[in-house]
């Protein structure tokens, strides 16, 4: 199949290195400390923080650091087939744990020790690169909650179909059965938390498609601090300083 | 999380200080520079498809089995490749029996990954029917003990256990020509997988604030460092799986770097691996002939020391060269029947003086 025309575009009209439209808002559920709705083309996503507050499990209680907790959960309704997936399965067992151990990276957890922070996140609709888009909402949702971090992590993904590097796979490309980058970054010391890749890729090409991946983030990064910017204007004027 | 907890708790700050200082003059606990591998044995079981890998103290194994099911509707083509872990709670006291915690669901998906969406077994040549029947081979992987870099071994022991699996030969027949038939190991010669390449993995440990690079750490560096990647590379230099699931950041150019090293040990283990194989191949051949000799006619004079398994292998060509001998390899060329044997023994005994000692185990 072709993904790339010759043209140089791909099937919903992309070039190879652009992103598709980011849309992001701060505030999406009502109750929780944060939260935050993310959109990446028609891939969309909630995410929700409860914290820090008091851990519920007193045997997980950490006594120098916070404990982070995150649950990754899939809509029935966003994918294409309707099907009733089995809560906890290995898919979404393994992607909480890797939103987990992303995001406390960046959380200051020494600062908080005997708490519990808890992240949700829901996948609306999926569309490729749910994975990068729950970090990236579950960022806003905890800079809206006000827990103190060390950076954002923003993440996004990359592949290389047709022998193109393509940047931010949809779901075609996605299950096309080519290589699939994603990568997380802080994005003020461009260091890399989160890596992951499938399928086979020489060692090269690799590193120009992790390269181009890496570009997106901080994209991505840009767009967030926007929003957050725009955000805490918005309260500025709210509260008449 | 349960699990990071219990081994942590075991450490105390001062043994925690002490790896993270003796590193920053490259020195490991265990006497290991940097960027050393731990001892790696790879045995297997007496029946295919079973392997045993220790690596260090860390012991695992695997076993692969095979059965008939209908294939998914969305590939008929295909067999199917699963994969099971089983963390026993006497290899670590963090793990409980019941359900597979986190951990041993990364494990899983870390190893199921590399293998399958590289794909580095042919899963196409599993297929029996098209849309009714296929072979679905499963790996179960078991913990026994835990001495740290469970996916290594784990990942090791799984692809020495498909190397060795052999799969029931199956034809169809009967009188409609429809009827399957699964011939049992004595009348046909089960099947070895066909398996493209070997994605191996290998374990970096990131440890302290200045992120200092171990290679393959043991559970006591597990317990200390601050972020982990796994990179699953196959002797051509292709990178088949990467996870770096969060956990301390690190640069782009560390992340080259320690490819290259992964390439290298990648390139040591699998040629361990294809040893290790060969070596049990060989074994398993020689068993095969001592029970058919039993019966043919053939005088049997000695069992073969080492050097048998070059000769019988030349044997192996010019039996190809018959007509009856259509298959490869060396497991195809011992099932041969009498007739042939003794074609083969009078034309031995016509050269017998190249031949000392190896064909005695015909």
């Amino acid at each position: 199949m072709e993904f790339v025309s010759p043209e140089g575009l791909r099937l919903d009209g992309r070039r190879p290195m652009e992103m598709r439209q980011l849309r992001a808002k701060i505030g999406a559920v009502d109750k929780a400390h944060g939260s935050a709705y993310f959109e990446m083309g028609n891939t969309k996503v909630i995410a929700a923080v409860y914290g820090p507050r008091e851990v519920q499990n007193r045997s997980q209680q950490l006594n120098d650091q916070a404990l982070v907790r995150c649950e990754y959960t899939m809509a029935n309704f966003s994918t294409g087939d309707r099907r009733r997936k089995p809560k906890g399965d290995r898919r979404s067992t393994e992607i909480s744990l890797v939103i987990r151990q992303t995001m406390e990276a960046c959380i200051m957890t020494h600062l908080m020790p005997r708490s519990q922070i808890d992240i949700f996140v829901q996948v609306l609709q999926a569309d490729g690169g749910t994975r990068s888009a729950c970090i990236n909402a579950a960022t806003l949702a905890l800079a809206d909650a006000g827990i103190p971090m060390h950076d954002l992590v923003t993440s996004c993904s990359a592949g290389y179909l047709n022998s193109t590097p393509l940047l931010d796979l949809n779901y075609v490309e996605d299950s096309a059965g080519g290589p699939d980058v994603t990568v997380g970054i802080l994005p003020k010391s461009t260091k890399v938390t989160l890596l992951q890749m499938d399928s086979k890729l020489p060692m090269d090409i690799f590193e120009n498609v992790m390269q181009l991946a890496t570009e997106g983030c901080k994209a991505v990064a840009n767009y967030i601090r926007e929003v957050l910017l725009e955000k805490t204007k918005e309260r500025q004027k709210f509260h008449g300083v | 999380m349960e699990q990071r907890l219990a081994s942590t708790w075991r450490m105390s700050v001062n043994e925690k200080k002490f790896i993270e200082s003796s590193l920053l003059s490259d020195l490991r606990a265990d006497g290991r520079r940097p960027f050393d591998y731990r001892r790696l044995t790879i045995k297997f079981g007496r029946e295919d498809g079973s392997s045993e890998v220790q690596l260090g103290n860390t012991h695992v194994m695997a076993f692969v089995t095979s059965q008939l099911v209908q294939p998914y509707r969305d590939r008929p083509n295909e067999g199917t490749l699963s994969f099971y872990t089983e963390f026993s709670p006497m290899a670590d006291p963090s793990f409980e029996a019941g359900r597979p915690g986190e951990f041993a669901v990364e494990l899983g998906r870390i190893i199921d990954r590399g293998l399958r969406e590289s794909k580095a077994v042919d899963t196409e040549s599993l297929c029996v029917i098209s849309g009714k029947l296929v072979w679905a081979i499963r790996i179960d992987v078991h913990i026994l003990d835990n001495g740290g870099n469970l996916v290594d071994a784990a990942n090791i022991a799984a692809l020495a256990a498909l190397s060795t699996f052999r799969r029931p030969e199956c034809t169809l027949g009967g009188e409609d020509g429809q009827e399957l038939i699964v011939h049992p190991p004595e009348v046909r010669d089960p099947i070895p997988l066909i398996i493209h390449h070997l994605p191996v993995a290998v374990t970096f440990g990131f440890i302290g604030k200045e992120s200092i690079m171990v290679i393959d750490p043991t559970h006591l560096e597990e317990a200390v460092m601050g972020g982990r990647m796994t990179v699953t590379l196959n002797t051509n230099g292709d990178v088949c799986a990467i996870q770096k699931a969060g956990g301390d950041g690190i640069l782009q150019s560390v992340i080259m770097q320690c490819l290259r090293i992964a390439s290298v040990k990648a390139g040591d283990i699998s040629s361990k691996i294809k040893n290790a194989v060969e070596s049990f191949n060989t074994e398993r051949a020689l068993r095969k002939i001592k029970r058919h000799s039993s019966s043919s006619a053939v005088e049997v004079s000695e069992p073969a020391q080492k050097g048998g398994t070059e000769l019988s292998r030349t044997h192996v060509g010019r039996l190809n060269s018959t007509p009856e001998e259509s298959g490869v390899g060396q497991s195809n060329g011992m099932e041969v029947d009498g007739k042939i044997l003794q074609q083969e023994t009078s034309r031995r005994d016509s050269g017998a003086q190249s031949f000392i000692g190896g064909p005695s185990s015909w």
